[in-house]
């Protein structure tokens, strides 16, 4: 027993020895990196956590950096999120990794950190305050191809439900915004209703089942991802035909899919953007401490996942997370030297 | 030395005290803040944070309490951050409007005798609203001068610190020193008496609520001075913390008690009290907690001090 400990003791030092001469950036092994995150309340943002975790416990092992930890504020408020940031200069930290509750509100506190010499990547949710790094999604897109698809399936069009993200956050409203450009392309859809699921399936769930009664019969519900299943319980429970929904990538509402895919041939495609890009985020920060040159604006695809590539989807997917793509630091550069 | 340290002094000293003792192990955990770049970081966010308090304060002085400060304040930084910028006359004017829209509230209150917990709770959703209405995503940019005073760096001393006690000073001269002053606060110890001398109530209700939303106007502009641009949402917490830092700082919910310099320090000592947990490396979903076990313990050691004083 011990000598098993040991000995992997000895093989786990080794292969650090071996991962730190490979990826050969000794000038970041005295770096600290921080992640501060504004909310932690849903699967999405428990997978990006969890890869955050994974990567940089791997990062921190290989002497990569000297730390990476992972701040969430509770209260997913602006002003809590400054004065976090604020606090992770204090700590010494050389880079802050955030995932913003406002593009706009944390300006302030950005430039407080970047004028403390401190380098700011944003993702996900992005700050605009032009001294940080970006990792933008197109979110207006992913909402736009979600309207695409149906105009593919649904030639004559027919009345839809919208459910919307987390009210006054700009990811809600670029998905939003996307979908309606694409309603006004597409004259035979009309949204007939509009709920806020917080990207969440039960607060989905009781939003939808809410606004059910009122609307007519309902053809397609675009999504913004985490509201899926809990869109599709409510309308079962309503005894309603199951529409088309546009799903999010989560575990539950892959798996739903392929019980109604193999039961009755139900078609649908799935879109959200990968947690993963957290560990994106991370490699950036380390390649900007590294002295590489990043344009301060990249930007990623999102991960769709279509009739044919769900069973392989969702064997990869954790239960209770999300599809996901984790990138390594040759995945990072790649997607660097891309923009 | 046993003078000096009477029940009453120590009740006076003990806003002081806690500020103290958690500055002190701030310095303990994170050597860093000890300079004048760290002060700077640390308490800057406290100072909109200590305007919505003394906003609070006079509120708590005439004993009512408001439910709405945190939205009536994104509602100014909203203002500030499009319409002061834009067209500085129609901010100007639409920020007087909200004052005067606070010195209206006060009188419905006090003309319909309506509970103020149910209005100004009432009134928080037209805040927000109207805040949504103005800015419905978030933006906006901070006046230049606004900007500019927030982010001063006078020599020696830290811009927040000098700000907080400029807040302190002015409103602990205008109204725990002043005739007026001891009017309005009397309204919350015993309006009969204070209406039998001859008094308006409605008068001081409406002062009251108006300094308020002053002080609500000056925390909003302050706010988007350090953050550079508003959201609707922006300031949401700051009901509870006013709340908070008000009673932290010796103030009462009853009886017109209060203390504009404990005020300040209350809601210096919550929002340290933020980092102090953020520098533990405490797990964020303890945070809340935590901060709520630092309020009872110094509320404890108040009810300790009170007991003793009641006993003497």
């Amino acid at each position: 027993m011990k000598l098993s400990t040991l000995g992997l003791l000895c093989l786990s030092a080794a292969v650090g020895t071996l991962a730190t001469s490979v990826t050969a950036v000794a000038d970041t092994s005295d770096k600290k990196i921080a992640l501060s995150n504004n909310y932690a309340g849903n699967s999405w943002r428990q997978a990006m956590l969890t890869s955050w975790e994974k990567n940089a416990s791997a990062a921190v092992a290989d002497g990569t950096v000297a730390a990476a930890d992972a701040f969430t504020t509770a209260e997913n408020q602006v002003t809590e999120q400054a004065a976090q940031i604020q606090n992770l200069i204090l700590q010494g930290y050389d880079a802050i990794v955030i995932n913003a509750a406002s593009p706009e509100a944390l300006n302030g506190a950005v430039k407080e950190a970047c004028d403390a010499g401190v380098v700011v990547v944003s993702f996900d949710g992005i700050v605009t305050e032009p001294c940080a790094y970006r990792i933008a999604v197109d979110f207006h897109n992913m909402g736009k191809v979600q309207v695409e698809y149906l105009a593919s399936r649904l030639a004559d069009g027919g009345d839809l439900l919208e459910i919307r993200g987390l009210a006054g956050v700009f990811v809600d409203d670029e998905i939003s915004g996307g979908i309606h450009e694409g309603v006004a392309e597409n004259a035979q859809f009309k949204i007939q209703g509009s709920v806020h699921g917080d990207w969440a399936q039960d607060v989905s769930q009781r939003a939808v089942a809410g606004i059910l009664p009122s609307l007519p019969e309902i053809k397609g519900v675009v999504t913004q991802g985490g509201d899926g299943y809990g869109a599709a319980q409510a309308f079962k429970a309503a005894g309603r035909p199951t529409p088309i929904i546009v799903m999010g990538n989560r575990h539950d509402e892959l798996t739903w899919w392929k019980e109604q895919k193999d039961a009755n041939g139900y078609e649908t495609m799935s879109v959200s953007i990968a947690p993963g890009v957290s560990t994106l985020a991370f490699w950036v920060a380390q390649q900007v401490l590294d002295g590489a040159t990043v344009p301060q604006d990249l930007s990623v695809p999102f991960l769709t996942i279509s009739q044919d590539t769900l069973e392989e989807n969702l064997a990869n997917t954790q239960v209770g997370g999300v599809a996901n793509v984790e990138y390594s630091l040759e995945d990072s550069l790649a997607v660097i030297s891309d923009n | 030395m046993a003078r000096f340290l009477t029940p009453k002094a120590l009740r006076t000293l003990l806003p002081a005290l806690s500020l103290a003792a958690l500055l002190a192990a701030i310095f303990y955990l994170q050597p860093r803040t000890m300079s004048y770049f760290g002060l700077n970081l640390l308490l800057n966010l406290a100072v909109p944070i200590a305007l919505a308090t003394i906003a609070q304060m006079f509120i708590l002085c005439v004993n009512d309490l408001d439910l709405s400060l945190g939205a009536f304040v994104s509602l100014t930084a909203c203002i500030t951050a499009t319409w002061l910028n834009d067209t500085p006359l129609l901010g100007v004017l639409a920020l007087a409007a909200c004052v005067v829209a606070y010195g209206a509230l006060g009188a419905l209150i006090h003309l319909r005798n309506l509970p103020s917990i149910v209005v100004t709770l009432g009134m928080s959703f037209v805040w927000t609203g109207i805040a949504v209405l103005i800015l419905p995503t978030p933006g906006g940019s901070a006046p230049e001068w606004i900007r500019t005073l927030m982010t001063l760096k006078p020599s020696l001393v830290p811009f927040p610190i000098i700000a907080s006690v400029v807040i302190a000073l002015v409103v602990h001269i205008g109204l725990m020193r002043s005739a007026a002053g001891t009017v309005l606060r009397g309204v919350g110890g015993n309006p009969k008496s204070v209406e039998r001398a001859g008094w308006s109530l409605l008068r001081v209700k409406v002062t009251m609520f108006s300094l308020a939303g002053l002080f609500g106007v000056f925390s909003g502009m302050a706010l988007v001075g350090l953050t550079t641009s508003a959201d609707a949402n922006i300031a949401l917490r700051y009901t509870l913390l006013s709340i908070a830092g008000g009673i932290l700082g010796g103030g009462e919910f009853v009886g017109g008690r209060v203390s504009p310099v404990g005020a300040v320090i209350g809601a210096i000592t919550l929002a340290l009290a933020g980092s102090f947990l953020s520098f533990l490396r405490l797990n964020p979903d303890w945070q809340i907690g935590a901060q709520g076990a630092i309020l009872i313990l110094v509320l404890a050691l108040r009810l300790l001090v009170s007991s003793r004083e009641r006993r003497i």
